[in-house]
């Protein structure tokens, strides 16, 4: 019984470590992306998936001073990629 | 640490789990899908299921009431601000904006509006109902529909 909390805490790492991956591969998509919707897609998935790797951050310190962040973070992120889909327009969607 | 503190913990690293090779596999979709609309349907599991599995795994671990209640809050809003930034992004994609790849579409259900054949006003509002006169107007301010299908051509 007293090993679950240790092995929990070990598989929050691995899972952060995953979402670290992940993310690279959203900036390979994000540099390599065609035509600007695939970048601001990529960069949409890349503020949700900061969103998930400070949530699992939190919980795996058990430190809940990073939640007030995680709300601002998700304010922002769509008002920046609903602001950038607007200056996409046709013609000069690079 | 009792037994049902022990039983959250679990739960909500399970979630969290869950969440994480949700958004894992959305990153190889996203970089290995043709088109934009179907790496944006890669793009919805990280955005939304996986933030609300993600949330909820949080929730469990942290258990205090004002961290449950704020992290609801993101759950939320992500609920409420996801499907908009979508609607813009398929929008312009249809539009031509994106490299959309027609020849993947099975049905395309926009294909004969005749606002597509229109440069587009600006992108967030609905334009009204088109009046012919309103159509030309902006079409010959943004320099006609033919040269913008030219400049998309060369697009690709």
């Amino acid at each position: 019984m007293s090993t679950l909390p240790a092995l929990l805490d070990a598989v929050l790492v691995v899972s952060l470590v995953l979402l670290g991956l992940s993310a690279v591969l959203v900036v390979v998509r994000l540099l390599r992306g065609p035509t600007g919707l695939d970048r601001l897609v990529a960069l949409d998935v890349l503020v949700a998936e900061f969103l998930c790797g400070l949530v699992a951050y939190a919980a795996l310190t058990g430190d809940s001073s990073l939640v007030p962040v995680v709300v601002a973070i998700s304010l922002v992120g769509f008002l920046g990629s609903t602001t950038v889909a607007r200056f996409v327009r046709r013609g000069t969607g690079r | 640490m009792s037994t049902w503190e022990l039983v959250l913990d679990t739960i909500g690293t399970v979630a969290i789990v869950l969440g994480v090779l949700l958004t894992f596999v959305a990153s190889i979709g996203l970089l290995s899908l043709p088109d934009v609309l179907s790496r944006m349907h890669a793009a919805t599991k990280p955005q939304v299921v996986g933030l609300l599995l993600i949330v909820i795994g949080g929730a469990l671990h942290l258990r205090t009431s004002p961290d449950v209640w704020m992290l609801v809050l993101v759950g939320a809003f992500q609920l409420m601000t996801a499907p908009v930034t979508a609607h813009v992004v398929g929008r312009l994609a249809h539009r031509g904006e994106g490299g959309l790849r027609r020849d993947l579409l099975y049905v395309d259900e926009l294909a004969d509006r005749p606002d597509e054949a229109d440069p587009g006003p600006d992108d967030q509002e609905e334009s009204p109902p088109h009046r012919n006169g309103e159509a030309v107007g902006r079409s010959r301010r943004r320099g006609g529909p033919g040269s913008d299908g030219a400049s998309l051509d060369s697009d690709e």
